[in-house]
């Protein structure tokens, strides 16, 4: 005899599994289990938001980690990330920009300025070079010249072990390398390097001491088992912070014609994703805007999420910062602040 | 405005889904008098977008 279909089956229902595993004891869900998740109907979403937010409370705590992130150096990049609209080889519009060191120390006080602690110089390269890293180290120092303490990351795509040491001596406490994707599917988004070169980069900063940021983009033609393979594969590096992109199909990419992530479809990945990962810094990135709309930005807040980048991104916008710290506050949500994060 | 400054294309016409996009996602790419692309600046509280005919524009934030 079959249970009626309505009826949940307590003892092999994911959510419930989850709930003793992830919630009780901390242990991230297997491959199988996200994919679980992520194949789960539409009214379970309640559930499975509320048994992720009591994850992320449980394990991360209440506050919420605002971060800015600025492009030194937009455009006009020689790889080939199918999403990307700074990638030199699509015909999109987004042409060649460096941002001078004023330019940079503002985008800096104003980040601050929104009481986030985490500020993000990125640049559109394949690797820095030594013009690049230069300007990097000015920028910083000018940063602290101007009595701005907020911790700085950096995000300059792939580098090498000198390259590493020299960030370090820099200061910078975080570095972002996004894998963007599952393993089976970055040959597909990418032809210009490979996912393991990327992989090899995030073990230097880890080796090095920074903190690793490393996230991906959900919307890019993964089917849900890659969805479900990449965030396991996110696990098993262990960041210090997975920040969640959804495709913005800009013009001029390959991807310019995707179908935005639907609401349901990308709750299900920020829920999956927080029980895969339940330590992890898990930030709302990219794409929030278009994919969720205002309701959907607070039922991720409530659904795993505890980190966000406020204000605009690199080459697209983003809501005014104060929505989101009006949100933050809406929802109880304290911001975590810098004397706690030294 | 001759041009839409989204999509670069003469602005009579339907830029329905452009208008949308620029109100939430995207600052100005082409020059809304040459249609030109331009040099744009996101930054965290604004934008910046230069034509070098007809100059520089910022956001209002
Ligand atoms: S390496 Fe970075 S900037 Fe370059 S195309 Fe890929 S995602 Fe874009
Ligand atoms: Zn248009
Ligand atoms: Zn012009």
């Amino acid at each position: 005899m079959t249970a009626a279909p309505e009826q949940v089956d307590r003892s092999t229902d994911v959510v419930d599994v989850a709930r003793e595993q992830v919630l009780e004891r901390g242990v991230g869900l297997t491959e199988a289990q996200v994919l679980e998740v992520l194949e789960l109907p539409d009214d379970r979403i309640e559930d499975l938001l509320a048994l992720a937010h009591d994850v992320r409370m449980r394990w991360c705590g209440p506050e919420v980690e605002v971060e800015g992130i600025v492009s030194l150096k937009t455009g006009g990049c020689p790889e080939d990330c199918h999403f990307c609209s700074q990638s030199g080889q699509f015909p999109s519009p987004v042409r060649s920009a460096w941002l001078d060191i004023p330019g940079l120390v503002k985008a800096a006080r104003q980040t601050a300025d929104t009481g986030a602690t985490e500020f993000c110089i990125v640049a559109a390269v394949r690797g820095p070079d030594k013009r690049l890293l230069s300007q990097v180290r000015e920028g910083i120092k000018a940063i602290r010249d101007d009595g701005n303490d907020i911790q700085i990351a950096c995000s300059l795509g792939m580098l090498t072990q000198e390259q590493v040491d020299e960030l370090v001596s820099m200061g910078v406490h975080r570095y972002n390398h996004n894998l963007e994707t599952a393993r089976s599917h970055f040959p597909n988004v990418v032809t210009t390097h490979s996912w393991e070169e990327r992989w090899d980069t995030l073990r230097m900063i880890r080796d090095a001491g920074m903190e690793v940021c490393c996230g991906g983009i959900i919307g890019m033609g993964e089917s849900l088992a890659q969805r479900a393979e990449f965030a396991v594969q996110l696990a098993s590096l262990e960041p210090d912070e997975v920040p969640l992109n959804f495709l913005i199909p800009n013009p001029g990419t390959p991807y310019e014609d995707y179908p935005v992530v639907e609401g349901p479809d990308a709750l299900r990945a920020v829920a999956a994703f927080r029980l895969a990962l339940p330590r992890t810094i898990l930030r709302f990135a990219g794409g929030r805007e278009l994919t969720f709309g205002d309701l959907g930005a607070k039922q991720g807040m409530l659904g795993g999420i505890n980190a966000i980048i406020v204000g605009n991104y690199l080459t697209n916008l983003g809501r005014p910062a104060v929505q989101d710290l009006e949100m933050l506050d809406e929802l109880s949500m304290p911001i975590k602040a810098l004397s706690q994060t030294l | 405005m001759a041009y839409c400054s989204y999509c670069g294309k003469p602005a009579e016409g339907d830029h329905e889904v452009c208008t949308r996009r620029l109100a939430v996602l995207d600052p100005p790419r082409y020059c809304a008098e040459c249609a030109r692309r331009m040099v744009v600046q996101v930054t965290p509280a604004g934008w910046t977008a230069r034509c070098s005919r007809h100059g520089e524009i910022t956001s209002a934030r």
